[in-house]
């Protein structure tokens, strides 16, 4: 085939030194397609609107003497004038529909947009959640199917979906941990977190009113198990363990440590956080796990949105599968029911309350569903496939060049670990996360785990093209020696992004969390 | 008016029954931009080792402990204002909180400046 | 498989440089009695885009979608016009697939939308300062209760009766671990809020009192007196608001002496969705107690070229930093949520905001004036906005569902709500919103009218 570009010109030639120069400074302040905005407030008016509704009669209320007569403060703006503010917003922003976005244990992967699709279906986005039970069935089915499939792919009987995000079910796993030591009379008091968790792990457990224990973990980057069964005792509650775990790999002893864990009277809560890693290979209940929340955002695929909303049903053993909480959808020969308070009967007296109103996130469960259906058992087989060697292969791409201090532990699972030895004097992981952003690239997870030094754990799911990951690799290589070489501009990156590094010192010192008219 | 210092990086001068409490000017090198710092209230019965104050950066919160047992009497204003003064002026304006000395006995696991300078050296 | 790209091709190149020779080699670690031998069997393979899309239609058009029916459901979920812009906007990729603005330089439309939802929101509620949104209202209300707490050094929260019961329920349910003592009741059917004997239950060792505004019922308690009360006793007063839009037309609980203000935010741009994502509001009126708010806050700040710019800040109160320490467990928002209430907001403006809720106001007064009117039905409320509690003398749960039949959405009722006390059970909440007209209110009571007859 006839390449149609006869120029041979191709985005990553750099432009000529003339094209380079910065230009005259414009009135505005536009740079062309970079676009400034002014917020909201600077621009919007109380009398403006963009809708289209009667004008309020004055008369007599029924608000019994409580009528808000002082101004509010809202200012609004005409549709046309809406659409472009929340626009050039938007283009402010990167995304996964921009490109690879590598955050390690966050797993942003695509976002299929038949999911927005089916969750704006009427019969899923426009039903209340008191609704009639008769007129719902359709919805308590979906939540019911949802629930089977998490079932049947983690290999537990029992599931909770009303939690509202990945912290909110650890906190369900932990206080039906909690609820079933005290149902037998076993009062304990410690939970066992590794240092490399996660820090909802600990948050969690604290919350619970546990007191939380380091567990040690080997030079390979595993949970010392040694240490751990040494630790055992009667006032261990539970042990908390991500697994996959945060240094990217698989924990090998997990049985192991459950076994041990159970013998010793305590329960197993494990993260399902890393879940993307291992749905379709291994059920996480033939490792001997109690509690496991799924992110839905994050294994399948419900969309990030700037920071929510997330999902996260959690999955019970038999042993604590009473002490679930409400409300519980169960189906009767083709009839769907609520369970709640009401109805608690004696298969769910031992329950432990309530987490939220209603009963979940619905519109992330239509989603995550329709993720599930779209693979099936085959295609989430093969996403974990995907997302592993994705890893991997970014893993032996750079460890030549940069540190991977678990790189000798075996295959990573889906995100590959690096640390910030061999930098030249100055330089750190911040410094090279800045400059990814210049390259086009979100920056990849820094810091955490906190086992690493500098700790870059880059995550790329299965959605990237091997093509993709060519050139991710390319870009990490050639800042990586950058880095190593003592590149101090890389100190001021990012250069071309909509801001330049931002002072994060000033806005914790003097708090701006509102807008006041008197900044003008 | 002595001065001792503890292995969390805290200045103690001590003046009669009372101890003035601060953190040292490694501590603050380590911690970067100071943005906040929570004081006990006054009044407050501390143990020796229990947590008394929190200093924070943007990224990190750090707790600071009671370097011995006693009632706080005072803390430093100026700082809820101004905590960048922890940065600046760290072993003088920049001072926690006032406490009195209950135990004086309590002193002598302390460190006087030249083990301290020999301590944070070694670090 | 339409979402993967990688060829059969790539994977055995990649096979390659990694070193391994099937990709069973990667999963090594996984002990061999653990692995799976293929497919998890008794599941379905993978499905074309238009077969799962009629799947999931087929289970969709088993729901009465509240559009298709006169609608008058409410408590604590309420059905309002969205305009289609909000929609449109809140599914740009830019905003639908951006993380957590981490990296602020590259999330600065995420970034100022926050700033200005929370200024929003601080606005609405009267208060100074707001946060970047919690999962949703209950779970909101329970933050707020372990903030006073916090604030306080007590632990004793007393709840209003007339909360709604699934808020009052979480925040049981939390309380039983943290070992708060939680003052609770049930709520007294009259036709004004019972303020003496929530006041009456305030004692020295309380850290809270937590009401409802507009309550379950649809009544505007007086907030100020109980505010009064509350700070003489050295207590907070969290204010709980599920009905935003009341807010166009009521004064806000800061301006009435509320210290914590917390509700749901559903109503403004966000739908129904069969109970969630909803969108959970957090606000506090003195901006002392900022470092006790739980989850996200984002601020204002300048790069370093001098361009303003924000940032999320004061996060050594999160999880990421505090661990064992933190505020609250909190880690992920209602972000896209926040988003499409902005938007909605904006679109408002505070003359929409007005207009929208006298309109509510108009035909909740309107639908309250008709079914007085139906023999057997006595309208409770002295005041309301557009949520009121009808009487029946008879099982309003029942009613309901016989009403469904007929294809009336009637409301809900306290048996549903409060199923164990059969006392409460004759009562009917009906919603009436600027998607109700005279035709659905005079079907409501015209159903209302066949059933008691």
């Amino acid at each position: 085939m006839n390449a149609p570009n006869k120029s041979g010109w191709k985005p990553e030639m750099n432009a000529s030194e003339d094209g380079m120069h910065q230009g005259p400074a414009t009135v505005t302040g536009n740079r062309a397609l970079m676009l400034e905005e002014p917020l909201l407030f600077e621009i919007g008016h109380a009398n403006e609107t963009g809708v289209d509704l009667p004008e309020p009669q004055f008369g007599a209320n029924r608000f019994g003497g409580f009528e808000r007569n002082a101004a509010i403060g809202l200012p609004g703006l005409s549709e046309p004038e809406t659409m472009r503010h929340y626009t050039r917003l938007s283009r402010q922003n990167y995304a996964i529909d921009l490109g690879l976005f590598p955050l390690g244990s966050c797993t942003m992967k695509h976002n299929p947009r038949l999911n927005e699709k089916v969750a704006r279906m009427p019969g899923f986005a426009d039903v209340h959640p008191l609704a009639p039970i008769s007129t719902v069935q359709g919805a308590l089915q979906v939540i019911h199917e949802l629930g089977e499939w998490l079932k049947a792919l983690t290999g537990m009987p029992a599931v909770a979906m009303s939690p509202k995000a990945g912290a909110h079910g650890e906190l369900c796993g932990i206080l039906a941990i909690r609820a079933a030591l005290e149902a037998r009379g076993d009062a304990r008091e410690v939970v066992l977190c590794p240092e490399s968790a996660h820090g909802t792990n600990p948050a969690t457990a604290a919350f619970a009113g546990y007191r939380v224990e380091d567990i040690p973990a080997t030079a390979e980057g595993r949970v010392d198990v040694a240490a751990l069964k040494a630790r055992l005792g009667p006032d261990v509650a539970a042990v908390m363990i991500t697994n996959p775990n945060t240094c990217g790999l698989f924990e090998r002893d997990f049985k192991v440590i459950a076994d041990a864990v159970h013998a010793a009277g305590g329960f197993v809560y494990c993260d399902g956080a890393n879940f993307n890693a291992i749905v379709g290979k291994v059920r996480p209940g033939d490792l001997g796990v109690d509690a496991m929340h799924i992110n839905l955002h994050k294994t399948f695929s419900t969309p990030h949105g700037g920071g929510g909303p997330g999902s996260g049903p959690v999955v019970f053993s038999e042993a604590l599968a009473p002490f679930a909480p409400l409300p519980v959808v169960v189906e009767d020969r083709g009839q769907y029911r609520m369970i709640e308070e009401e109805d608690a009967g004696e298969n769910h007296s031992s329950t432990f309350g309530r987490m939220t109103a209603f009963h979940g996130q619905m519109g992330m469960f239509t989603r995550a569903l329709t993720y599930i259906l779209s693979h099936g058992a085959d295609g989430l087989k093969q996403v974990a496939e995907d997302a592993v060697l994705n890893a991997n292969y970014i893993l032996r791409s750079l460890d030549d060049l940069l540190d991977a201090p678990f790189g000798a532990s075996g295959p990573c699972m889906h995100e590959a670990l690096f640390g910030d030895r061999g930098f030249a004097e100055g330089l750190s992981t911040l410094d090279l996360a800045k400059a990814m952003i210049d390259e086009g690239y979100h920056p990849m997870t820094m810091y955490f785990p906190l086992v690493v030094h500098g700790a870059m754990l880059i995550e790329p799911t299965e959605t990237e093209s091997k093509a993709g990951l060519d050139q991710f690799i390319a870009a990490l290589r050639g800042l990586a020696e950058r880095a190593k070489a003592g590149d101090e501009s890389m100190k001021q990156a990012p250069f071309y992004a909509p801001r330049r590094r931002l002072d994060e010192t000033l806005a914790a010192r003097k708090p701006v969390l509102a807008w006041a008219e008197d900044e003008e | 008016m002595p001065r001792y210092f503890t292995d969390e990086h805290e200045w103690v001068d001590v003046e009669g029954s009372t101890a003035t409490v601060g953190i040292t000017d490694y501590a603050q090198g380590q911690l970067g931009d100071i943005v906040f710092v929570e004081l006990p209230s006054v009044g407050k019965q501390l143990e020796k080792g229990d947590d008394a104050a929190v200093v924070e950066s943007v990224k990190a919160a750090s707790d600071v402990y009671a370097p011995i047992s006693g009632k706080v009497l005072e803390s430093n204003e100026d700082l809820e204002e101004d905590p960048a003064l922890v940065n600046t002026d760290p072993e003088d304006g920049g001072w926690f909180f006032r406490m009195t000395v209950s135990d004086e006995s309590e002193l002598e696991g302390l460190m006087d400046e030249a083990a301290y300078k020999a301590f944070a050296d070694s670090l | 498989m339409r979402y993967l790209p990688l060829t059969q091709n790539d994977r055995s190149e990649m096979l390659a440089k990694v070193g391994a020779a099937t990709i069973d080699d990667l999963f090594v670690d996984v002990p061999a009695e653990a692995r799976l031998d293929g497919p998890i069997h008794s599941l379905p393979m993978h499905m074309s885009e238009m077969a799962v899309e009629a799947h999931m239609r087929a289970r969709s058009k088993k729901n009465l979608a509240a559009a298709d029916a006169p609608f008058f459901l409410g408590a604590g979920a309420y059905r309002h016009h969205i305009p289609a812009s909000v929609d449109h906007i809140i599914q740009r990729g830019e905003f639908l697939t951006a993380y957590t603005p981490y990296q602020p330089e590259i999330a600065q439309g995420t970034l100022q939308m926050l700033f200005e939802f929370q200024s929003q929101v601080a606005r609405l509620y009267g208060c100074a300062v707001a946060n970047a949104s919690m999962y949703d209202g209950s779970t909101a209300c329970w933050e707020a209760v372990a903030m006073a707490t916090r604030v306080t050094r007590r632990n004793r929260a007393v709840l209003s009766g007339a909360l709604h019961p699934h808020y009052t329920e979480v925040v049981k349910t939390m309380a039983k671990f943290t070992g708060d003592t939680i003052a609770d009741s049930l709520p007294s059917i009259q036709p004004a809020p019972d303020n003496a004997g929530l006041i009456a239950r305030i004692d020295d060792e309380t850290a809270c009192v937590v009401v409802q505004y507009p309550d379950i019922l649809g009544r505007i308690a007086d907030l100020a007196e109980i505010a009064e009360a509350a700070h003489a006793k050295g207590a907070l007063l969290i204010a709980v608001n599920t009905e935003p839009v009341a807010l166009g037309a009521i004064k806000s609980p800061g301006e009435l002496g509320a210290d914590i203000v917390v509700g749901e935010g559903q109503s403004i741009g966000v739908g129904l969705q069969f109970g969630g994502p909803y969108l959970g509001l957090f606000a506090v009126r003195d901006p002392k107690h900022v470092r006790q708010m739980p989850g996200r806050l984002c601020g204002e700040t300048q790069d370093a070229e001098g361009k303003r710019g924000f940032v999320l800040t004061l996060s050594t109160r999160e999880q990421h930093i505090r661990r064992e320490k933190a505020t609250s467990n909190i880690c992920t928002n209602s972000g896209l949520c926040a988003l499409a209430f902005s938007v909605h907001m904006t679109l408002l403006g505070e003359k929409g905001l007005r207009a929208l809720a006298a309109e509510n106001h108009r035909l909740a007064c309107l639908a309250a004036d008709r079914l007085a009117k139906v023999p057997g039905v006595s309208v409770l409320n002295q005041s309301f906005f557009n949520e009121f509690t009808i009487r029946l003398g008879r099982d309003a749960r029942q009613l309901v569902r016989n009403l469904a039949e007929q294809g009336v959405l009637a409301g809900v009722s306290l048996g549903r709500l409060y199923p164990d006390h059969p006392e409460l059970g004759d009562a009917l909440l009906v919603a009436v919103t600027e998607t109700c007209d005279e035709e659905d209110i005079e079907a409501l009571a015209a159903a209302l009218e066949g059933e008691l007859a």
